[in-house]
């Protein structure tokens, strides 16, 4: 590359767009389906296909663990992993605002080459726009993945069932706060690091090994918090959720706590809920902290039928280390620092 | 020792709760005058365990929520004129004024708005943009007013031009006499706000119990704290004194901290303010002093307080005041959500109704 920023010729679909084919995404990305340079890719999938799409936009770029590169590769990776599926190919659509520095699109895509080797996918196809300076803030990316499903049956939300448990399979809230504490005019420090990891390996063997997951989420926007009322509103159950055993970082909790925002309504990128039968808990939890992304696993709660202890259907209920209880509300808008 | 920990700890906590239940013996119904103390509560999970004899009531607690409809229409219409940039706490974001406007719907059609975490964020803002005007919005007690006032010193000796304060402030002492004046007021004991009094002490609550018989604790934000001081209360109540006790002395000195007072005092003094649900008490809010009234928002940008009719069917003042329970609201999770808020006190995080919402479980 020897420009220095990227300009609107770029995405002319010209040659400057074929240098920065050839030039950027075949360095990184490189694969067969891809450097064949077709218009599409033609993929060899056996089975039911699972397939998820995200757009990625976030402020800033680079954080401590990860970028919107890592973002844009495990997001989709776990999206479509949680659907009880390998994923295998992504595609990529790049909207590049004119200006962008070429370094920091070498970086970005760079992160994604490696985000994509490690979490076993292969990014066959892609678009890249280049559009005027305003227009788009600096680069906004979509991936979306498809994947072999290979749980039979394959998890879903309405699928959790009295006497189920609930695990997590680490540390929340560790991006969100992550993204706010390093956002413009947040200039406490911190120590925290965002948890972008792919998670396909980690669903594959717990996929396999229990054979009977019965159901996987990820519990990006909205968090813990948000997630678990989705999966109990669209089972008809009651989640009741044990506060001292969600895991939580130290510095994660005291930089909330200044902050005053809560961790369970704080996005994650690298970790899952997996709701399963009570006797596949303990292997459950095993393979989770085996596994590379998995560490911190715990096991957080379990699942009521509706009148079986406080809280209606679809309610999660958090009991709380004094032996008290409260509820664990969705979070209606994003949360907002406070006065005092 | 680790304080922070300490003072959750559920086997204390578990023995508290038990001498609670021993030593409870009346109906004592106490009122916090604190948001955190409000979430502290339910987030604690301590109201279901509570002996039945012992109730909770809400207060005017949460800065946001007593702040009056006027102030709010004042502050909106300042974010829509050209050349002033609004910088703000962030609850203030989602707080419907007048035809359910908000500083998110504002920044939406295209005023300038910004969150900051201090207001020394506010100044930075005014350093970097020169041909604007930045408003900082003064809402809140004492905890943050000094902090404020501090600021407005630091402007003041960078000859900062462009840079002014829209001073809602309110004091917490006054707004205890205004509940106790009324005679329907139905609180036995208050539960006195940690971090305002860590600016206050102790001295300015003694009419509460002097006056109106009434005591309070100082107390902090653990529910350890919390539990020993209704176990306080009940205490006092049961020998029948009246007094005002300090829980929190970890972090409260009796005395206060003098030093931010002189900060506030020498930058604000007390005035008349408008009190959402409550209407005026008497010098229960900050305005400027004339040494720096070229800070002063209200005088430079010419703003007046308007009446502005109050929200139709919005019983946050009654909810301020203690006399009824949030979810006793008709508007309460119907009309009124954290997500379409109808009155303030569902807007906040530390405002009552949006705690009930959040985290009260009901029947």
């Amino acid at each position: 590359m020897t420009a220095e920023t990227l300009l609107l010729d770029y995405g002319s679909g010209g040659r400057a767009s074929q240098r920065l084919i050839a030039e950027l995404f075949f360095k990184h990305f490189d694969n067969p389906y891809l450097t064949a340079m077709n218009d599409g890719a033609v993929l060899d999938i056996r089975g039911p296909v699972a397939m998820s799409t995200d757009s990625y936009t976030v402020d800033p770029l680079f954080f401590p663990g990860g970028d919107i590169g890592t973002l844009a590769v495990h997001g989709t990776v776990n999206d479509v992993a949680m659907m009880g599926a390998r994923p295998a190919y992504l595609s990529c659509g790049f909207i590049l605002e004119e200006g962008l520095p070429m370094e920091t699109l070498e970086r970005i895509v760079t992160s994604m080459g490696l985000a994509a080797r490690e979490s076993g996918v292969l990014i066959v196809t892609g678009d890249t726009k280049v559009v005027p300076r305003g227009c788009v803030d600096k680069i906004f990316i979509n991936t979306t993945g498809v994947g072999e499903i290979i749980a039979d049956p394959a998890p879903a939300g309405d699928k959790a069932r009295p006497g189920d448990v609930i695990l997590v399979s680490g540390t929340m809230g560790d991006h969100g706060l992550t993204i706010l504490s390093h956002r413009e005019g947040l200039s406490f420090a911190t120590d925290v690091a965002s948890d972008s990891a792919p998670l396909a390996r980690m669903v594959e063997r717990l996929t396999y090994e229990t054979g009977s997951i019965h159901v996987l989420r990820d519990p990006t926007r909205g968090g813990l918090a948000t997630t678990l009322n989705e999966i109990a509103a669209q089972s008809g159950m009651v989640f009741t959720i044990r506060e001292e055993d969600i895991p939580v970082r130290e510095s994660v909790r005291s930089g909330c706590s200044f902050l005053g925002l809560d961790p369970l309504y704080l996005a994650n990128e690298g970790k899952l809920i997996c709701i399963l039968p009570a006797d596949k808990a303990q292997q459950a939890l095993e393979i989770m902290r085996q596994t590379q992304f998995g560490g911190d696993a715990a096991v957080i709660g379990q699942v009521l039928a509706p009148g079986d202890g406080p809280g209606k259907a679809g309610q999660v209920v958090m009991q709380t280390p004094l032996g008290g209880h409260r509820l664990l509300n969705m979070l209606e808008g994003e949360q907002l620092p406070r006065i005092c | 020792m680790n304080f922070s920990n300490a003072f959750k700890d559920p086997v204390l906590c578990r023995g508290l709760l038990d001498r609670l239940r021993a030593e409870t013996d009346a109906p004592l119904r106490f009122m916090e005058v604190c948001g955190t103390h409000t979430v502290a509560i339910f987030q604690s999970g301590l109201r279901p365990l509570l002996p039945e004899q012992v109730v909770h009531v809400s207060g005017p607690g949460c800065p946001v929520c007593v702040t009056h409809e006027s102030e709010i229409a004042a502050y909106l219409e300042l974010a829509e004129r050209d050349k002033v940039i609004i910088a703000t706490f962030g609850d203030l974001m989602r707080v419907p004024g007048p035809g359910g406007k908000t500083l998110k719907s504002a920044q939406a059609a295209g005023a300038r708005i910004e969150v900051v975490y201090s207001p020394v964020d506010a100044l930075s803002l005014a350093a970097t943009h020169p041909q604007s005007t930045v408003v900082f919005l003064g809402i809140g007690f004492e905890t943050t007013t000094p902090a404020v006032a501090a600021t407005i010193k630091t402007a003041d000796r960078q000859g900062l031009k462009n840079f002014q304060v829209l001073s809602f402030h309110k004091l917490v002492p006054p707004a205890l006499g205004a509940l106790l004046s009324d005679p329907d007021c139905a609180v036995d004991a208050f539960l006195l706000p940690g971090h305002v009094s860590t600016i206050l002490g102790t001295a300015p609550y003694n009419f509460v119990a002097e006056q109106f018989h009434t005591p309070g604790v100082v107390a902090g934000f653990d529910p350890a704290d919390i539990l020993q001081a209704l176990l306080l209360m009940v205490q006092m109540r049961r020998r029948g004194e009246y007094a005002i006790t300090n829980q929190y002395s970890r972090a409260v000195s009796d005395n206060g901290n003098p030093k931010a007072r002189s900060i506030m005092y020498e930058v604000f003094r007390p005035a008349d303010a408008l009190w959402r649900g409550i209407g005026t008490i008497p010098d229960s809010g900050l305005v400027f002093t004339d040494a720096y009234r070229q800070f002063d928002a209200m005088e430079q940008q010419e703003l007046t307080l308007r009446d502005v009719p109050n929200t139709p069917g919005c019983r946050c003042g009654d909810v301020l005041k203690g006399k009824m329970q949030p979810d006793n609201c008709t508007l309460f999770a119907k009309a009124c959500t954290p997500a379409r808020p109808v009155g303030p006190c569902m807007v906040s995080t530390e405002g009552s109704c949006a705690a009930y919402f959040k985290y009260n479980i009901g029947s």
